[in-house]
């Protein structure tokens, strides 16, 4: 009996070590030996590659070092930054001025770099704004915003800054369908079906980098998701994939799950520019905001336009042709070659891939199963390449390597999937921590990637970092592709929330004739001060412009009086420096502006309204010299009326009356 | 009489030497490179015959924290003087091959050091009232302290390094002293045993 009982315990307890030791490893066990090795970039070393992070809701784009994930910059792009003045000086408020007024945030969910013949050049990077729809222009000699065109008869737009091969059009779609700008929006919601339009942006982009919208294609009400820009044989088509074409406008969670299958409906935008030049575009009127920031005034304008140029898709019918896709597709990607067009339902357990070849003739020989809303539908065999068989749960996204490898996320089953474009074979899948939405491969979606890195931007972080109360980081995993197996080598936290981002070799970026200060013989802004002989404190009513300067370690003037309530005063502050990494800072007492950070050679201005009598102190914020702190100025304001004269000074209480 | 005159070889070296002052006139002559923790791409002073070049205004900049006076080429009369001078000696060097005295020469060799050592004298004499004419209100003031950077060579300034040594065009000058000196030697059989 007792015999018995000790038996049955051991059974007991050996059962449940074998249970427990059945239970997968935990995140730790992933990384092995030389993780740290291949990660470590030493003190004073440069990172092989530039990785540039859309910051998801923080509005911003963030820059990172692979391999050692070493954050460099947060580049303020569709949000205000105090931190910069971005959005609260004078010269750089225009940038954020939309048809809305004045939009001091927005949700950039995607990073898309300049291409040359296919392959990254290095000049620009572009972002999206998602929820009030515009696309930014970033310029990689100086790290910020360079223009903001937003897109008319668009609501969320997602897919988008995608570009093609020689960036000749940066794209965007709608994801939220809605009546078009010329028309009367105050409709039933329930009327989705009639008055509801989806319009898909080709914004020209020029030498200088210029962006001006040169048509926009006018679809059937859907739920436009991402795209991407065909290449090499595929160039001069665009694919973008496409949900709810179930028409719902309530519950898609459920109502837009419906069908089982949706589309890539793929754009033949050369062919567009034929009817364009065969003058079948309609001219529109509309509002649209374009924002562009000149170098040489260091001050941005912002234009209102009143009219885009419309193509009808249900009219001109050899535009769009829609391939059908397994559920609700999201991620659509093109490989390297330009021949397969990956979609991924993120709903599916399979991966379709389509080919350009089958597709074309498919257009051809007319395989076609109907029409969606007047856009023919072709057969899905008839473009189908094949699919990958149980691949994991819930596709996303896809990039390659450049040597025949597929690699894709699922973020239902936390998982990175390594395939075989052609075979459709998979060959290895490890685990992301956790719930990875997009991944970047360096030039990953152009013709040339850099096989050797693969990052995974996870959307859940749990038990990875020190917990920081309800609100944790998300983070990226870097993986070492360069062999068979894929290796986690580094996970680090982000800024805001990581959606796509790319990558470029360093040297790239580095040698592309990187601005290190601004000429200040070239500053042509209204209001410079090329010395600090040409300081002034000028009145004109209630309006004063101070002309000031600074250079290590001092403001010129820094004494002003004269000052008095219900002044509108505009600090114009010129650094006179002309040496890399010596930016001066602003800021006044009780202002309730944000604070100036000023480049070598640049001009900004801060626009101040004294709130009270008496002193205010002033001084610089970015620690400049040895002499910093002393780096500092007092403003007098006096009541309205005073009998104080304008006075400034630096280094002398003359002409200023001294009192007692 | 016949050996005062000189050897075509003589005639090539000193077309070779006229040559090397004339380029003298357009590449720095001196150079002074510092180094300092804020500046790991260091920064250089370059002193041409005509001017003062480098990154004069970023160290015109530093040196006010010390009170030293700024370098502007306009208060240095050297720079007018010494471009007539190379291109004298330019001259002069393709003269003495129609010449073709040795003794003329010699003298020219003689000139031209002494004219290396006023040089070095007068280059001596701006290094020290740089390095210790001080403004009395700088921010920085190191009891006993000159800045005064080395004429050959290196010295540490506070958190600079400061090394002195020739550029380009000083290197054009030595290569035409040694010619010179070699001419002259080869002219009067110094190289024979007598």
């Amino acid at each position: 009996m007792k015999n018995k009982f000790v038996k049955a315990i051991v059974a007991i307890a050996m059962g449940s070590a074998l249970f427990i030791s059945c239970k997968p490893k935990n995140s730790g066990d992933a990384v092995s030996g030389d993780a740290a090795q291949k990660a470590y970039v030493a003190p004073g070393k440069y990172d092989e590659f530039y990785n540039f992070v859309s910051g998801g809701f923080s509005g911003q784009m963030s820059v990172y070092g692979l391999p050692s994930g070493r954050l460099f910059r947060v580049i303020p792009v569709f949000s205000v930054d105090p931190e910069k003045g971005y959005g609260y000086n004078e010269e750089t408020k225009p940038m954020l001025n939309t048809s809305h007024g004045f939009v001091p945030w927005d949700d950039l969910h995607h990073t898309e770099m300049s291409q040359t013949n296919g392959e990254v050049d290095g000049r620009w990077v572009f972002g999206n704004a998602n929820n009030t729809p515009r696309i930014a222009r970033i310029d990689l000699k100086t790290f910020t915003t360079k223009e903001i065109i937003e897109l008319p008869n668009s609501a969320g737009n997602h897919s988008s800054p995608f570009i093609t091969e020689n960036t000749e059009y940066v794209v965007a779609g709608t994801r939220f369908s809605v009546p078009p700008d010329n028309s009367n929006g105050d409709v039933p919601i329930n009327t989705y079906k009639q008055n509801f339009k989806g319009h898909l942006s080709f914004v020209k982009v020029g030498k200088e980098g210029q962006m001006d919208i040169a048509f926009q294609i006018q679809c059937p009400g859907v739920n436009f998701d991402l795209s991407h820009a065909g290449k090499g044989k595929s160039h001069g088509w665009f694919f973008f994939s496409c949900y709810n074409t179930e028409q719902a406008n309530t519950l898609l969670e459920v109502n837009a799950s419906q069908k089982d299958k949706d589309f890539i409906m793929a754009v033949n935008w050369k062919k567009a520019e034929e009817y364009i030049k065969a003058g079948k575009g309609k001219l529109t009127p509309t509002k649209y905001a374009h924002n562009v920031y000149n170098e040489s005034t260091h001050t941005a304008t912002s234009e209102i336009k009143t009219k885009v140029l419309i193509l009808d898709s249900k009219e001109l019918k050899d535009i769009c042709y829609m391939i059908p896709c397994p559920k609700s597709p999201h991620g659509c990607d093109v490989d390297p070659t330009g021949e397969y067009i990956v979609g991924s339902g993120k709903l599916a357990a399979l991966i379709p891939v389509f080919s350009f070849d089958k597709l074309i003739s498919a257009i051809k020989n007319k395989q076609f199963e109907g029409e969606y809303d007047g856009i023919p539908v072709i057969k899905y065999e008839a473009a189908l390449h094949g699919e990958v068989q149980k691949p994991g749960l819930g596709p996303l996204h896809t990039e390659f390597d450049g040597k025949g490898n597929a690699y894709t996320t699922f973020f239902v089953s936390s998982e990175v999937v390594k395939w075989d474009i052609k075979s459709l074979k998979v060959l290895d899948r490890v685990p992301t921590y956790y719930s990875v939405g997009h991944l970047c491969i360096p030039g990953g979606d152009s013709k040339k990637p850099f096989g050797k890195y693969l990052i995974a931007y996870n959307k859940i972080t749990k038990d990875r970092y020190l917990p920081t109360g309800p609100e944790l980081a998300q983070s990226a995993q870097i993986f070492d592709i360069s062999g068979d197996k894929m290796q986690l080598i580094l996970d680090f936290p982000t800024i805001g929330e990581p959606h796509y981002a790319q990558a470029a070799p360093a040297d790239l970026i580095r040698n592309n004739g990187q601005l290190k200060f601004y000429k200040l013989e070239d500053n042509k802004h209204p209001f410079v001060t090329k010395g600090e002989k040409e300081t002034k404190v000028v009145r004109n009513g209630k309006r004063i412009d101070v002309y000031m300067t600074c250079i290590r370690s001092h403001f010129s003037p820094d004494n002003i009086e004269g000052i008095k309530m219900g002044d509108e005063v505009y600090f114009h502050i010129t650094n006179l420096e002309q040496d890399w990494d010596v930016p001066h800072g602003f800021a006044i007492k009780g202002s309730s502006n944000a604070e100036l950070l000023i480049m070598p050679g640049e001009t900004a201005t801060l626009k101040w309204n004294p709130d009270r009598l008496g002193m205010f102190p002033f001084y610089c914020t970015d620690f400049c010299s040895a002499l910093h702190q002393e780096m500092q100025g007092y403003i007098r304001v006096s009541p309205t009326g005073s009998s104080v004269p304008i006075t400034y000074s630096l280094g002398t209480n003359l002409p200023a009356p001294t009192q007692k | 009489m016949k050996t005062q005159k000189i050897s075509l070889l003589s005639k090539v070296l000193l077309l070779l030497v006229s040559a090397l002052f004339a380029g003298s006139l357009f590449v720095p002559m001196w150079r002074i490179e510092l180094e300092a923790p804020q500046y790991p791409e260091g920064l250089v002073l370059q002193l041409f015959a005509n001017k003062i070049g480098g990154d004069v205004d970023i160290i015109n900049g530093l040196n006010h924290y010390i009170g030293m006076a700024t370098l502007h080429t306009e208060n240095f009369p050297e720079f007018k003087i010494l471009p007539v001078v190379f291109g004298v000696f330019a001259l002069v060097s393709l003269l003495l091959v129609f010449i073709n005295k040795r003794k003329g020469v010699k003298i020219f060799l003689i000139t031209y050091a002494v004219f290396i050592l006023l040089a070095a004298a007068d280059f001596y004499r701006w290094n020290y009232e740089y390095g210790h004419n001080l403004n009395p209100d700088a921010a920085i003031k190191v009891p006993g302290m000159a800045y005064q950077p080395p004429l050959l060579g290196y010295k540490q300034l506070l958190n600079f390094g400061a090394y002195s040594i020739p550029d380009t065009g000083g290197w054009l000058m030595t290569g035409a002293a040694i010619l010179l000196l070699f001419i002259v030697v080869k002219e009067y059989n110094l190289f024979q045993k007598k």
